[in-house]
């Protein structure tokens, strides 16, 4: 009589194996997969995100065997998964931190950098927004909150709303210490109390895009036609410069900085390949259609 | 024979397990929530923590600014969706027609069905310029446009439980007020709504503890400056709770540092204001209780 029940609770046995092994994480790329390819994980910073995805489908297309997939969460969410082991390429639009390469160095790995392409940072305002060129001083004051209506810039007789990325944003923190800290490690100036920290540079857009009082900055790849981007001037009396491609790269424009690909000690078999491959003209060719600079083209 | 004897010990087991567990999985995020938070208390001074400023990648863990954003959303959430839910739970129990009533629970579950991220999008793209438009503010980014947001992710939970405790209200109650020569309105306010009291108290305490909770829809909306609120005008200002901080920033920590330990504290201390407010609601039901009981015997 109880065999049907025995022979149900048999399958049922089954399936929850079949789950279980279902769960399992596909394993490092370094340990290889054996039947179908390899998998390189790839993870990190939000401004790298869209050059990644494009990278990883490029590459994809010339080597079927190669999957690379890609997340974001920002350089700290892709540096701290790196140390981890729970990816094979970290991205970051930032340095890595030594306490990082210290955590590193505990789980037995020197975290290698590559320069993989640069970004440059535009300051946005609304198109209603009279305002089109800042002094590098000018923007520091706004967003340390010693200026805080439109009118002390030039502008309409607004108060100033300050957008910025989150602080897990390498955007953020290269802004903090290059804008308004001027690049002095001394400095410790502090973004204003009531910046509004947005989670994603979707918020920013959507946010400048609606409301005339905003100001915010984000990565070029990411301005819309929408957006107005403010010509910034390194000195008081200007030249005051546009960001774009050029300006990049000719060093007129001056918040740019390099983005990172870090990887776990030296990189071998198709990781390597792959690294290699982005710093080919072909990809680099990508770089420039998301809006970013090219590496190699200094 | 045996062998359903053998099966019953075995259901009467799981059940029991199962009914345990609770405390076992409230115990164990307890325990785990000391052990990652706590260390914050010795690694942080005390005056850091209790500090207006919260910067964490320079250091700066003031906890104040944070708890205080909580507070103003979560009561501005609260004194939109208490009379709201309670005015709603009173409609649909006691002067809806049978098919409004019938129309209204399911679209009312079904608002407490809706993902708080898709709210969160509504927020931005409706109430975020509406907000700043109508008020005349610098930015709709605010804790009054989060107070809205947390309100509707509030109002079904206050409804659904108030409305429960209304219609739990004996029918004798209404016939005997009404002989007396009530109309329908005094039967409602004077009679049913104080007898459902308790009930309606612990609905609306159920909804603020949703409330307090609530992450997604207020990261998207409050603008997470963490500006210490002062006075009844912050609730127009940008605030930034203690969900949305844990959600921003733990992706990002690295494992087992100073801000990891905070990050879980702010957690810790979450847990405690839910657990005040739960003990707040089932205190005012024993009471009442207690009351009906000696008022009985």
């Amino acid at each position: 009589m109880c065999s049907p029940i025995t022979r149900r609770r048999a399958w049922a046995c089954l399936l929850v194996v079949c789950l279980l092994a279902g769960c399992q994480r596909p394993s490092r790329a370094a340990a290889g997969q054996g039947t179908g390819g390899t998998t390189l994980q790839d993870q990190g910073s939000d401004t790298l995100v869209n050059l990644a995805l494009a990278w990883a489908e490029a590459y994809h297309r010339e080597h079927p065997d190669v999957t690379v997939s890609v997340t974001g969460g920002g350089s700290g969410a892709g540096l701290a998964a790196l140390v981890n082991g729970t990816t094979d390429i970290g991205n970051a639009s930032r340095l890595i931190k030594p306490e990082e390469v210290a955590q590193a160095q505990k789980k037995g790995f020197t975290p290698q950098e590559h320069v993989v392409a640069r970004d440059a940072i535009a300051v946005l305002v609304n198109p209603a927004n009279p305002v089109g060129q800042l002094t590098l001083d000018q923007i520091a004051d706004i967003y340390s909150g010693k200026i805080s209506n439109w009118k002390e810039v030039g502008g309409e007789d607004r108060p100033i709303v300050r957008l910025s990325r989150e602080t897990n944003s390498g955007t953020h923190v290269y802004f903090l210490e290059h804008v308004l800290r001027h690049g002095k490690p001394d400095d410790k100036t502090l973004f204003s109390t009531d910046t509004l920290l947005l989670p994603s540079s979707e918020g920013i857009s959507v946010e400048i895009r609606q409301n005339p009082n905003a100001i915010g900055y984000d990565g070029l790849g990411y301005v819309t036609p929408d957006l107005k981007v403010v010509a910034v001037g390194a000195a008081p009396g200007g030249p005051y410069v546009r960001p774009s491609v050029e300006t990049v790269n000719n060093k007129t424009y001056p918040i740019a900085r390099d983005l990172y690909m870090y990887t776990a000690g030296e990189a071998s078999g198709p990781l390597l390949d792959y690294l290699r491959w982005i710093l080919s003209p072909e990809a680099q060719a990508i770089v420039a259609d998301l809006g970013f600079v090219p590496v190699g083209s200094k | 024979m045996r062998n359903s004897r053998v099966g019953e010990v075995i259901v009467a087991q799981l059940i029991r397990v199962a009914g345990y567990s609770a405390i076992v999985f409230v115990a164990l995020i307890l325990f785990f929530l000391i052990r990652e938070g706590g260390p914050a208390l010795l690694e942080v001074p005390v005056r850091n923590l209790l500090g207006v400023r919260w910067y964490p990648i320079e250091g700066y863990f003031g906890l104040l600014p944070l708890l205080g954003g909580t507070l103003v959303v979560t009561l501005g959430a609260t004194a939109i969706a208490a009379p709201l839910g309670v005015l709603t739970a009173v409609y649909i129990a006691e002067v809806a027609p049978r098919w409004a009533r019938e129309v209204l629970k399911p679209v009312i579950e079904l608002l407490a069905g809706i993902p708080s991220v898709a709210l969160g999008f509504v927020g931005i793209l409706v109430f975020v310029p509406f907000v700043r438009t109508t008020f005349g503010l610098p930015t709709g980014l605010s804790a009054f446009t989060g107070a809205i947001l947390l309100g509707l992710i509030a109002i079904p939970t206050i409804v659904s439980v108030a409305e429960d405790a209304i219609d739990a209200v004996p029918r004798t109650y209404r016939d005997a007020a009404l002989a007396l020569g009530a109309t329908d309105w005094q039967a409602i306010w004077r009679v049913t709504v104080p007898a459902a009291r308790t009930g309606i108290m612990t609905a609306v305490m159920l909804g603020v503890g949703r409330a307090i909770g609530e992450t997604m829809a207020v990261m998207m909306v409050t603008g997470n400056a963490p500006v210490m609120p002062s006075g009844l005008l912050a609730l127009f200002h940008p605030v930034r709770t203690m969900t949305a901080t844990i959600a921003a920033e733990m992706g990002e920590v690295a494992n087992g540092s100073t801000h990891y330990h905070t990050l879980f504290l702010i957690g810790m201390v979450l847990f405690l204001i839910t657990l005040a407010v739960n003990l707040v609601a089932a205190g005012i039901v024993f009471r009442q209780r207690k009351r009906a009981e000696r008022i009985l015997s």
